[in-house]
């Protein structure tokens, strides 16, 4: 079991309380997934800024202080690029006036270690092991602003309780993808993403889930597309949330074991697990309230 | 095989008391649940702000009337023996789970596995139910005024389902003696599972179950689904059909 808890704003004179409406959502999703959680939050002033790549990096220590981070990752790029490294609860951000691919390499190169669990231009992804409560309080959740914002909280079963195996899972620009469920046939199309390059990080099924879905924007899906695909390749139960930039999507399996509710106002698209998670939202005795339909993918644009 | 219970009006006596008023918004669920186990006949409850918790009014034995003020969680009225549990809004996995007899009626939608293992009394659902509505039914009626999921009376024994919009794939899967009614589209029809003729004694009961649901719908415009009976016992010959 986990739970997830997403939310797209689509009206801005709400985009200041992003960061406490996806908190209590979060909240009511907990006993879903108490071992670790995860956040992915879009636009948020402070964390991302457009015209600038931030990386999000697991753990608040990358073996070298913050200021040699920095120089390390500035010396690497050209002059003007502007590095910054924050910290943020337990995830270090890392930006620069640079493409992601070129942000990234100097990453590495400084802290070869390092693992990039988030990257693009609107998004910081932070994640941990722990109460979700706990991880999201450390992280700032509840004063962060923001466009969109997709919460985890993991229960795990295909691969152990650790950081980097708790949602969400982002590994192409602004792409974040979050899972309740299991995929049973993750090892078999590893293998096939990694035949056809694909680095992986972890042993997580769901990593796998997201590497797919990436592979299939990069050879020109939509995003829809992109999940119905996965439908016929990835086997086993899932309800997905994946969020882009500037859109969100959710699909169930065929057979629909996992639950999801969605409530669609015109201020906002929420999704959960749970009606639980939903019932403080502002205005939701008025949303349309339903539950998606198995095998259906269902997306929502900015 | 014959259902033994008879589907309550959902009428139900006024009571003579005024309702009981609980608040979910401050008041913990294990303490309405633990009055509503100390209830005599004739009490009744209001439930506000429900905020879709899970097990409200769950394990009822005494003849009450409760009414959920909005959204209910996983299991509500689960184990249902006695009285009416009302829940103005929808209600979430695993409604009436169980129920013994009695009435349970959700006036929006509820999720999947609606009625599931019933062995008595009625569940109408005015919206529509998920996935697995009346699974494994054992004597329970459900009425649902809209559409169902898939794999909805998957191995039902007993009972009657009664869906007023379309039925989702495999319905009846591996059923047994439960006897369906549908007004509108089945998507497809499960294992075992096939249309049966609609005889007077049909359009009988029929009639009775939605009235006794509250609506108005024609008894003449479903069709009725049943057990081939042909997977009741294991043949070599039959095991395509698993």
């Amino acid at each position: 079991m986990c739970g997830i808890a997403a939310l797209q704003l689509r009206n801005p004179s709400l985009h200041p309380r992003m960061g406490s409406l996806l908190s209590s959502m979060l909240c009511q999703i907990v006993d879903r997934g108490p071992d670790s959680a995860g956040l992915a939050v879009y636009n948020t002033p402070g964390l991302v800024s457009p015209g600038t790549s931030t990386l999000s990096l697991l753990g608040r220590d990358q073996g070298i202080t913050t200021a040699a981070l920095t120089a390390g990752v500035a010396a690497l790029l050209p002059s003007d690029a502007e590095a910054a490294v924050k910290v943020v609860g337990d995830t270090t951000l890392v930006s620069a006036a640079v493409g992601t691919d070129l942000l990234a390499k100097a990453v590495t190169e400084t802290v070869p270690g390092s693992t990039i669990i988030g990257r693009g231009e609107h998004v910081a992804v932070m994640k941990s092991v722990g109460h979700p409560m706990e991880i999201a309080a450390e992280h700032g959740l509840e004063a962060m602003a923001g466009s969109q914002g997709l919460s985890h909280t993991r229960m795990a079963t295909e691969s152990a309780v650790t950081a980097g195996g708790s949602h969400p899972f982002s590994v192409a620009d602004d792409l974040c993808l979050v899972h309740n469920g299991s995929f049973s046939n993750h090892a078999t199309v590893r293998r096939e993403l990694k035949r056809q390059g694909v680095v992986f990080d972890s042993e997580n099924d769901t990593e796998v889930g997201a590497r797919y879905v990436a592979s299939r924007l990069q050879q020109g899906d939509t995003l829809e597309e992109a999940l119905i695909n996965l439908g016929k390749v990835l086997d086993g139960f899932y309800t997905l949330v994946v969020t882009t930039s500037d859109s969100m999507a959710v699909v169930r399996d065929p057979i629909a074991c996992k639950p999801a509710i969605i409530a669609e106002t015109d201020d906002y698209v929420a999704m959960a697990s749970e009606y639980r998670a939903l019932a403080a939202l502002p205005g939701i005795e008025n949303a349309r309230i339903f539950e998606p339909e198995p095998g259906k993918v269902y997306t929502w644009s900015l | 095989m014959v259902t033994l219970t008879a589907p309550e009006s959902l009428e139900t006596a006024a009571t003579a008391e005024a309702p009981t008023k609980v608040d979910l918004a401050d008041a913990p669920v294990r303490g309405l649940n633990q009055d509503l186990h100390h209830a005599v006949d004739g009490q009744s409850w209001t439930v506000a702000n429900p905020g879709g918790k899970h097990s409200l009014a769950v394990g009822i034995t005494a003849d009450v009337t409760v009414t959920i003020d909005g959204h209910a969680g996983y299991y509500a009225a689960g184990m249902h023996q006695k009285g009416t549990v009302t829940v103005d809004g929808n209600a979430g996995v695993g409604l009436a789970e169980n129920i013994m007899s009695g009435t349970v009626h959700v006036k929006g939608d509820a999720s999947q596995s609606a009625a599931a293992t019933g062995h008595g009394g009625l569940v109408v659902i005015d919206g529509n139910a998920g996935a697995r509505c009346g699974i494994s039914m054992k004597g329970v009626d459900i009425v649902v005024g809209g559409n169902i999921g898939h794999m909805s009376a998957f191995m039902a024994q007993a009972g009657r389902l009664v869906v007023c919009g379309d039925a989702g794939d495999a319905l009846g899967d591996s059923i047994y003696e439960a006897r369906i009614y549908v007004k509108g589209t089945v998507a497809s029809l499960g294992a075992d599972c096939i249309e049966k003729p609609l005889r007077e004694e049909h359009l009988a009961e029929l009639a009775e179950l939605l009235e006794a649901a509250g609506r108005t719908d024609n008894p003449a415009d479903f069709r009725r689904y049943g057990s081939a009976r042909n997977l009741y016992h294991f043949h070599v010959d039959n095991s395509t059909a698993y």
